[in-house]
């Protein structure tokens, strides 16, 4: 299963801003296919760097004051967050091991 | 060694070339893996209604492949994630590898579609996510009440702008030639859209902004004169580009990277097929893309009688 950690406004800081390890950000919403895409590829991507990073996801239909504060204006956009602020910014579908070069990257 | 499975038939990618070949070659009882790197449906899930697929008046293109998928599952369809990294041929034997592991097939149908093509000019890279898009399906929202552009004139960039009219303000339809190519239906409902403004004979030579986009630099094609239109976002729809970078040095493709095929849909390599927007002179529709699967998947079943 997945560890993928849904986020909306009033998580947000909690979970992405104050977080001890780098985490990604997956801004999406239901009307949109390649975000269909993108989801499995991040929920593999969660159990496999599990402990190492955290992994959520915001629907940028219900909340868009976070989409609007990073400046999204494309969906599927990752964002990598460190020290609460966005380091990377990947928009669009990537094949898996492309975005695991983002994370290690990140990680490093 | 991690054992490679066996398969009949593996199909790679799972628009609706790979779903309808998958629906073909289950039913001639052929063991039949379909890998997709990412969601089920291909590029049609963006549409948000489908009006040429007969026999649906209107349809989504999510819920059209999802029906072709469940279709295919209940014939005895596998489907599996997985990046193709690769094909090896050894003899009869053909092998497919991807990050998630290999499968060994004796036909294999290259059904891997086909991504938009870029414009090609200053400042797309730079403005992608931040004011470029490909998708208006999914982008549409963030431009409410904002002008915007859509750059091409085939049927999809016109899907596009239609869709967009609902939550711009204003949308430009920016085309390099005089005459739109799209059907002529579509060419009417735009032409009388109040929210819509047609740039024929125009090419758009710059995006420009801050942070985001903020106009484009565009230039008429005859008179060269140059001019500026404010917008906050542009949609790129100028055609259709082959995902084969898998595939070189594998399989012929064409100048423009499609797999070369012949009538029967069969590469140069006996054994692989290729159906859809990914072979030589595809045109791009859901009805055809559906047509080469059934195509390839009935040719595929003949070849492997001995098998089947």
């Amino acid at each position: 299963m997945g560890k993928t950690v849904v986020v909306d406004e009033k998580s947000f800081e909690e979970v992405v801003l104050k977080a001890k390890t780098p985490v990604l950000v997956d801004f999406w919403a239901t009307w949109c296919g390649p975000c269909r895409m993108v989801a499995p590829v991040v929920e593999e991507l969660s159990e496999e760097y599990a402990g190492k990073m955290v992994f959520g996801k915001v629907d940028v239909d219900q909340n868009p004051t976070i989409a609007g504060k990073y400046g999204i204006m494309s969906i599927p956009t990752l964002l990598i967050f460190k020290d609460g602020k966005p380091v990377t910014n990947i928009v669009g579908f990537r094949p898996k091991d492309q975005l695991k070069k983002s994370l290690d990257t990140a990680l490093a | 060694m991690p054992e490679v499975l066996q398969y009949d038939v593996v199909i790679i990618g799972g628009g609706p070339a790979g779903l309808s070949a998958a629906i073909y070659t289950a039913r001639a009882r052929l063991n039949t893996l379909l890998i997709e790197r990412g969601m089920v449906g291909g590029q049609i899930v963006n549409a948000e209604l489908v009006e040429n697929y007969p026999g649906y008046a209107g349809i989504s293109g999510m819920e059209l492949t999802q029906k072709m998928h469940e279709q295919a599952t209940g014939f005895g369809l596998k489907t599996v994630t997985g990046e193709v990294t690769g094909i090896s041929t050894e003899g009869e034997r053909k092998t497919v590898n991807t990050g998630n592991g290999s499968f060994a097939a004796h036909a294999i149908i290259i059904a891997s579609g086909s991504e938009r093509s870029k414009l090609g000019v200053p400042g797309e890279e730079k403005y992608t996510g931040k004011g470029v898009s490909y998708c208006a399906t999914c982008d549409a929202a963030f431009f409410r009440d904002k002008p915007v552009a859509v750059v091409g004139g085939g049927n999809s960039a016109l899907t596009e702008a239609l869709h967009l009219t609902h939550y711009a303000s204003k949308v430009t339809l920016i085309h390099r030639r005089n005459q739109l190519r799209a059907t002529a239906i579509m060419q009417e409902r735009i032409r009388s859209n109040p929210k819509m403004a047609l740039r024929l004979d125009t090419v758009v030579d710059a995006i420009e902004g801050n942070e985001f986009v903020s106009e484009l630099k565009l230039r008429d094609v005859n008179t060269k004169k140059n001019c500026t239109l404010e917008v906050a976002g542009v949609f790129v729809s100028v055609g259709f580009r082959p995902n084969t970078s898998f595939l070189k040095s594998i399989v012929p493709l064409d100048q423009a990277g499609a797999v070369i095929v012949d009538e029967n849909l069969q590469t140069k390599i006996p054994g692989i097929y290729a159906a859809g927007d990914v072979r030589s002179r595809s045109v791009w529709q859901v009805i055809t893309a559906a047509g080469d699967g059934a195509c390839a998947g009935i040719h595929v079943e003949r070849a492997l009688g001995g098998y089947g």
